[in-house]
């Protein structure tokens, strides 16, 4: 553990959402790429996390994931988000192929009493480096998206929250009797993110 | 069975059940004789004993001792929960949905081709897979630095140096440097063996080298007034193009090499190719003309007229390709002030199409295993330009390269090409496909001359 006296190692409510909300958007970028949602050459390699991450270049999807992480980040500031699920769907029959969750567990006490809590950047990058190999390496285990998809992302939040105008409420959009690996998990001691992919079984490695 | 046998038949129902799980199957039966129901008539069809059983039993059991329970009716529980919503979660998803992924050929070109149903779309990567750098490459339109022999070693000059880099193994190593009198490297060539490789310099040599010896064999002097920046075989005939038009055949086994030369263009012949067949030859000149030359025309003592004359292009003509599988099928591209990929049949000489692609056609490649034409260009985009034959629509465009993408090379598997650059980089696209197996026997004859003679 870093010492009590490095200032930089204290994280406050406000810069964990920023942590974990920048975290949602490159883990997005992430899988949009791996899974192959959007043509390989609508992105562009940056470094992040110490690896080599990959954004889209194409101005909606930016547009999207923009606005999303700054709603995001109101809500986990709020202590009001449970959980936000990426589903990649088939775009012509809708049927959801993958939800990738990840479920978030906020420290109540900081949130009422905003008190800040320590931790190092450099381990919490450390955390979120392994979820970021371990998207990547998904691909050796998901199923191949052969067919065009399309992506959506769902925010399970407190029932208190009022709903802001650009949203809607939607349904869970489960897949029916999923597969499901856990991958790492990162915390920042105020928001623990749990991240699992589930994905639909494929019925030819049963029979 | 009905409820009646079974408390009849109550003795062997007497086991305690732990493991009800919440939802029953309603013809199981829990009657036990502890039960006190004895003086009590019921109306069995109006009552739901498998409700009533589970809240006497199982109910209670839970809130008493929750720990008790199984981790998978934990996570029966949970998934139960989560699929009717019951826990206090609110979903909410964007109005706007993301844009749905575009696709890069528009459906109406790519309907016809449906015909063909078991061909998967191939994945076009648009990134370089390798970039080497290539310092001191001479930044000259009119040159031909960078080929791949049939042997996977891609030869490539730098200044007045040719290095083979080994594709197969990724090793490089300097085949020869010439002095200053000599060089700089103006033009290299694999022969079809993939062993031989000609070198054509400035000051209007070329010579013959045994890549696996690393052996000087021969030098062709004499024939060229000025720098020879073009080269190409046929067998074991080497054709060299010069700056002062002349175009000349060798045939590298015999004391005096040349045996014809080709008088037609009046400036640099900057473009030489012979067709798959080696019946014609293709060659482009910095006077803006394409020839097409027969070999069966030719005789030894006298020039030779060309078999056709073809004044289109309004600019240098070096980009040449032969295309794989109709023989008599020429792709030209001209330079900076013509911009356009012209293809020809060169038994009639007429232009089959033109194409503008709005940039200087540096180079020009044909995939040999699908009906697509690649291009590499200069200002502005320095990309190179995968397009469908004979659609012309573009598939692909591939930008990376900082500078004009000088020349272009194929590896003998048909699948990878290579592009040199005025930005001093050597870059490695795998833009004809993977190799495939199944493909690559029948195709292994990788270079356009099926019965090849050792020039030696």
């Amino acid at each position: 553990m870093a010492s009590k006296t490095v200032a930089k190692d204290i994280i406050t409510l406000r810069g964990s959402a920023a942590i974990v909300s920048e975290f949602f958007g490159y883990a997005a970028n992430s899988i949009l790429y791996n899974r192959g949602v959007y043509s390989e050459e609508s992105f562009v390699k940056v470094k992040k996390y110490g690896l080599p991450m990959l954004l889209t270049q194409d101005e909606d999807v930016k547009k999207f994931i923009a606005n999303l992480n700054s709603q995001l980040s109101e809500w986990l500031e709020a202590g009001k988000l449970q959980r936000i699920v990426l589903v990649i769907m088939s775009k012509s029959s809708g049927e959801v192929l993958e939800r990738w969750n990840f479920s978030i567990e906020t420290d109540g006490e900081v949130v009422e009493k905003g008190v800040s809590k320590e931790k190092s950047d450099k381990e919490i990058m450390r955390e979120i480096q392994a979820i970021m190999r371990q998207i990547a390496s998904s691909i050796t285990y998901l199923p191949c998206l052969d067919e065009k998809c399309v992506f959506d992302v769902l925010a399970y939040t407190d029932t208190d929250v009022a709903v802001p105008f650009t949203w809607i409420e939607s349904d869970p959009k489960l897949i029916a009797n999923p597969q499901m690996v856990k991958l790492h998990s990162f915390d920042t001691k105020i928001h623990r993110v749990d991240t699992l992919v589930s994905y639909k079984n494929d019925e030819w490695d049963e029979q | 069975m009905d409820a009646v046998s079974s408390s009849v038949n109550s003795s062997s129902s007497t086991k305690p059940r732990s493991r009800c799980p919440p939802l029953q199957d309603p013809f199981l039966h829990r009657k036990s004789s502890r039960e006190n129901l004895d003086r009590f008539i019921p109306n069995r069809s109006a009552m739901d004993f498998d409700y009533a059983h589970y809240m006497l039993t199982e109910g209670c059991k839970e809130t008493e001792n929750p720990a008790a329970s199984s981790p998978s009716r934990e996570a029966y529980r949970k998934q139960l929960a989560e699929t009717l919503n019951m826990n206090r979660t609110r979903i909410l998803a964007f109005k706007n949905k993301p844009p749905a992924p575009v696709e890069l050929i528009p459906r109406e070109f790519t309907s016809p081709q449906r015909s063909r149903p078991t061909k998967p779309r191939r994945h076009i990567p648009q990134t370089s897979e390798r970039t080497l750098d290539a310092p001191d490459l001479v930044d000259d339109y009119y040159l031909n630095l960078l080929d791949w022999g049939s042997s996977n070693v891609l030869s490539i000059a730098l200044g007045s140096t040719v290095y083979l880099w080994d594709a197969s193994n990724g090793s490089t190593s300097e085949l020869v440097t010439v002095d200053d009198d000599i060089g700089p490297v103006t033009s290299v060539s694999w022969a079809p063996d993939g062993r031989h490789i000609a070198v054509g310099f400035n000051n209007s040599e070329v010579q013959l080298w045994d890549s696996t010896a690393n052996r000087l064999l021969r030098t062709l002097k004499g024939g060229h007034r000025s720098r020879v920046g073009s080269l190409a075989w046929n067998n074991h005939i080497l054709t060299t193009g010069g700056m002062d038009g002349r175009i000349i055949n060798n045939d590298v086994r015999v004391r005096s090499p040349i045996v014809e030369t080709y008088r037609g263009h009046t400036q640099e012949v900057c473009g030489l190719k012979w067709s798959a067949s080696g019946q014609q030859l293709a060659s482009g000149g910095n006077d803006n003309l394409l020839h097409i030359w027969d070999r069966s025309m030719s005789s030894s003592n006298s020039s030779t007229q060309w078999l056709h004359r073809l004044e289109e292009h309004t600019a240098a003509v070096k980009a040449l390709a032969w295309c794989p599988f109709q023989g008599n099928l020429l792709a030209s591209g001209g330079g900076g002030g013509d911009r356009c990929i012209k293809f020809w049949n060169t038994h009639t000489g007429a232009c089959l199409n033109s194409v503008d692609t709005g940039s200087q056609v540096c180079a020009l490649l044909w995939n040999k295993n699908e009906r697509e034409l690649l291009s590499s260009h200069g200002f502005t985009q320095n990309q190179l330009t995968l397009w469908k034959y004979p659609s012309m629509v573009k598939m692909a465009e591939l930008t990376g390269h900082t500078s004009r993408v000088l020349f272009m090379a194929q590896s003998p598997d048909g699948c990878t090409v290579a592009s040199a650059a005025g930005d001093e980089t050597l870059r490695f696209w795998n833009v004809f496909g993977v190799p495939e197996a199944a493909k690559a026997a029948p195709k292994a004859n990788p270079e356009p001359f099926p019965h090849l003679n050792r020039i030696r």
